[in-house]
């Protein structure tokens, strides 16, 4: 009974999209004040509904019910609770239902901040986002029903979740990476409402920024945790592998990058508008994308978990709408946006320009990489083509370093134009010092050999000499301390240098060697001896481990680290739980591969320094989106709304 | 921008769109299993469902005659549709059935044959879905007809039904040598 509650509450949160959807964008087209207040409260009520539904597809996992298909396909009684809650979305239904879960509630946050927006903006916002979300539902809904039952034949007992999402990282990545996705869709709607009503002039921009900036804050952290999970869960050591589902995920990073660099010159400057929307609106669409990819099964991968024609057909169609929908739009008002707006070849504006053009590109290659195997497959009738990790790295790397050579200037470029001459002044010793300590990490470092490497090390200490010069300088300077806009720019921008230093060192520096091991032996990679004490035997509460035992000597310090080869009972797969000492400059990293002749294993041992660099840099980057967002600026939107004035903290200029 | 720029867009669009329209076509599971047809199946090595001693299954014990390899599981409604279907071919021609027991609970599936009866020589157990990857399987059930050479000379993705068998399966198996009765007569599967 209570499941089928769940169903009733989804179809009413249903109900209520559509009715979102017309009282928004009908009573923002005719002026009726009421219906546009409908739309908030239909808002309210599908975020009410979803997290019922929601609650009750919880309840059914933490309380065994295997009646439910789904959750007698994703859990299993001896399932830690832990995951029993998180077994909600470790598979297809699950996860769209808390993906609209999301949904709604960006819908509601934006409805509770609403009050600062003219009716008419928000009341489209809404409308689009219920029209978004009555799509999400109704593929729920049609195709993708996680309240079905198995009856009268329920199971005894659950097929049990995959080990492989048995794991923290799982817990989190997903919500973190649905949170990004579905962001997106703010500055989508806003857009969309700000091409319906004709209103795109800097204060859209502002409306669009601190949205933008949060959802990008919420994928790079779910990016980070789903590579960094990778690198621990999967035993091989690995970060990042181009697989299609990580590009899915990371086409609209880049967008939204760019996105939230070109809002930067739209609000402040007025310029770059109509590129603007169109950024806004391919955030969301290549999120959609991504959706498509993984979920239809198009392109396969150790992702794709739920493989349904009638799925990948239904979000084809979806984004046909959708995308096609507000691409139609924009090619038929953006033109109204366009602005005449002037700057100068060193100025802000330019380099915020490279900057997107670098991003923009950076995300075709992508985009490109990914759909060319599928692309090949249909115009040859069926061969299959592979696009590797060397011809992503081949187009990718340079873009990245070229980002990073404007990254170190660009910041420090006023607006309109710039004297060269002050700027070279001041930016020359970083230059001559980035460059010097780039080549002496390359001559220090044995095994730094490639060009490469060691430009994307230089580039790395270039970013963060000029940052540390500017915020000496701004400092120095009497009155206003910087705006904390100011302070997440510049946090955000050292997370990308820190990760460019991590990925470049990894790259160069790791050892990676796969050996064969047998008792007492040892093996040794620079300062770093492992000894294999053999393998023992050890209970978990849903597997059974062989746990090997090494004994690490790394300089001064001793230790031991157990790495488990785990068969889990129910579904009787064997995982491999890597054991990592994760240190700031190293991780010191053993997995256990199969077992040989004579007690022997196949071990993997590995030294990476500065691998942490690369997830710690995400953070870093995501604090310094969310800590911008925080600035004065946005908190005196309120008040402002009724002055209309639309200059607050820099100047801007009227449309 | 000028205006027709701004359709510029819409039109890549259009045939990323396009991309994934065909390539969704391609992916179309029933088009798809071509891509074992006339190949060997896979080598693979798995327990025995009736945990028999005797060591692992592997393909080298479906050589010698053609056979039907079925992936079923006691979670799938359809395989409980099917079952019928497999009891019958079962009572009609002398050809092996070898079982997948496919990400199911071994304890259920033996409980499943006892209660519902046992149309298979043998079955093997795929808990993780591993070998079911191997063999690019949907979802249950799936059949797979092997030669006597181990190639994979035709692939049901779904539930084999009365149809699948007279126009499909039974042909086949009379053209690699296997006596087939038309009616429910009983051959003796010896």
């Amino acid at each position: 009974m209570i499941p089928e509650l769940g169903h009733l509450s989804v179809i009413l949160a249903l109900a209520l999209s559509i009715a979102g959807a017309v009282f928004g964008l009908g009573g923002a087209h005719i002026g009726l004040g009421r219906w546009m207040q409908a739309a908030t409260s239909a808002t309210y009520g599908q975020m009410v509904f979803v997290a019922l539904g929601f609650l009750v597809l919880v309840n059914a996992f933490v309380t065994d019910d295997f009646s439910v298909a789904y959750v007698a396909h994703n859990s299993n009684s001896l399932l830690p609770w832990q995951y029993k809650v998180s077994a909600l979305w470790g598979a297809h239904e699950g996860s769209l239902l808390l993906w609209t879960l999301i949904m709604t509630l960006w819908m509601s946050a934006v409805a509770l901040r609403g009050a600062a927006l003219p009716p008419g903006i928000l009341a489209r916002v809404l409308g689009v986002m219920g029209l978004l979300n009555g799509g999400f539902l109704s593929f729920l809904l049609l195709t993708s029903n996680p309240f079905e039952r198995l009856l009268p034949l329920a199971p005894a007992d659950g097929a049990d979740l995959n080990p492989l999402l048995q794991d923290f990282g799982l817990i989190v990545h997903p919500p973190m990476l649905y949170t990004g996705y579905v962001g997106f869709s703010v500055a989508f709607a806003f857009a969309v409402a700000g091409l319906l009503s004709g209103r795109l002039d800097s204060a859209w921009a502002r409306w669009s920024r601190p949205w933008t900036n949060i959802a990008w804050a919420f994928l790079t952290l779910g990016i980070a945790l789903g590579s960094w999970w990778a690198y621990y869960e999967l035993g091989w050591g690995g970060w990042w592998f181009w697989d299609p589902v990580e590009n899915a995920s990371f086409m609209p990073w880049l967008a939204a990058t760019a996105l939230i660099h070109s809002l930067a010159v739209a609000e402040k400057r007025g310029a770059f508008r109509t590129w603007t929307l169109l950024l806004a609106l391919s955030a969301f669409s290549l999120s959609l994308l991504g959706a498509f990819i993984v979920r239809s099964g198009v392109l396969t991968s150790v992702h794709a978990f739920a493989v349904d024609p009638t799925r990948g057909l239904y979000i084809l169609g979806f984004l046909a709408v959708v995308v096609g929908g507000s691409l139609t739009l924009f090619a038929l008002r953006a033109s109204a946006a366009a602005a005449d707006v002037r700057y100068g070849l060193f100025s802000r504006e330019a380099s915020l320009l490279v900057n997107n053009l670098l991003l923009v590109v950076a995300m075709a290659v992508v985009l490109l990489g990914t759909l060319y195997p599928l692309a090949y497959e249909a115009l040859t009738g069926g061969d299959k083509i592979s696009i590797g990790p060397p011809w992503f790295n081949r187009f990718f790397v340079p873009l990245m370093l070229a980002a990073a050579v404007a990254l170190g200037v660009g910041p420090f470029l006023g607006w309109k134009r710039s004297g060269f001459t002050r700027l070279r002044r001041r930016l020359a010793w970083c230059f001559g010092a980035s460059v010097a300590l780039a080549v002496l990490v390359a001559l220090l470092l044995e095994g730094l050999r490639s060009w490469g490497a060691a430009a994307a090390v230089g580039l790395g200490l270039w970013i963060l000499c000029t940052h540390a010069v500017d915020v000496g300088r701004r400092l120095r300077l009497k009155g206003a301390s910087p705006p904390l806009s100011y302070w997440g720019m510049t946090l955000a921008h050292i997370g990308f240098a820190v990760s460019l230093l991590g990925i470049a060192l990894t790259h160069e520096l790791s050892v990676e060697k796969d050996i064969r091991m047998s008792v007492g032996e040892s093996a040794t990679h620079g300062e770093v001896t492992f000894r294999f004490d053999g393998v023992v035997d050890a209970p978990g509460p849903n597997y059974r481990a062989q746990r090997g035992l090494f004994a690490i000597e790394d300089g001064e310090r001793r230790f031991g680290l157990t790495p488990e080869k785990r068969r889990y009972f129910a579904s009787g797969s064997v995982m491999t739980e890597a054991a990592i000492d994760a240190g700031f400059f190293k991780d010191i990293y053993v997995s256990l591969g199969e077992p040989l002749a004579n007690g022997d294993w196949a071990v993997r041992v590995y030294v990476k320094p500065f691998v942490r660099w690369i997830w710690f840099g995400a953070v870093l980057m995501a604090l310094g989106g969310t800590l911008a967002v925080a600035d004065k600026r946005y908190r005196r939107l309120r008040r402002r709304v009724e002055s209309r004035s639309s200059a607050i903290g820099a100047p801007s200029v009227p449309a | 921008m000028n205006r027709i720029g701004l359709f510029a867009p819409l039109a890549l669009f259009a045939v990323v769109l396009a991309i994934g329209y065909f390539g969704f076509q391609l992916d179309d599971p029933h088009r798809l299993p071509s891509a074992l047809i006339g190949k060997p199946f896979p080598d693979f090595a798995a327990e025995r469902l009736d945990g028999e001693a005797g060591g692992l299954v592997r393909r080298a014990d479906l050589l010698g005659s053609p056979v039907l390899v079925n992936v079923w599981a006691t979670w799938c409604p359809t395989c409980k549709a099917e079952h019928d279907e497999l009891l019958r071919i079962r009572s009609r021609a002398p050809v092996r059935i070898i079982g997948i027991n496919y990400k199911d609970d071994p304890v259920k599936a033996r409980r499943w044959l006892a209660e519902y009866g046992d149309p298979y020589e043998l079955n093997l157990i795929d808990a993780d879905g591993a070998l079911g990857v191997e063999l690019g399987v949907y979802g249950a059930p799936e059949t797979f007809l092997l030669n006597a050479g181990g190639d994979v000379v035709f692939k049901q993705v779904g539930a084999i039904d009365e149809q699948i068998w007279q126009q499909e399966i039974a042909p086949r198996l009379a053209a690699m040598g296997v006596p087939v009765a038309d009616g429910e007569a009983r051959i003796d599967a010896g």
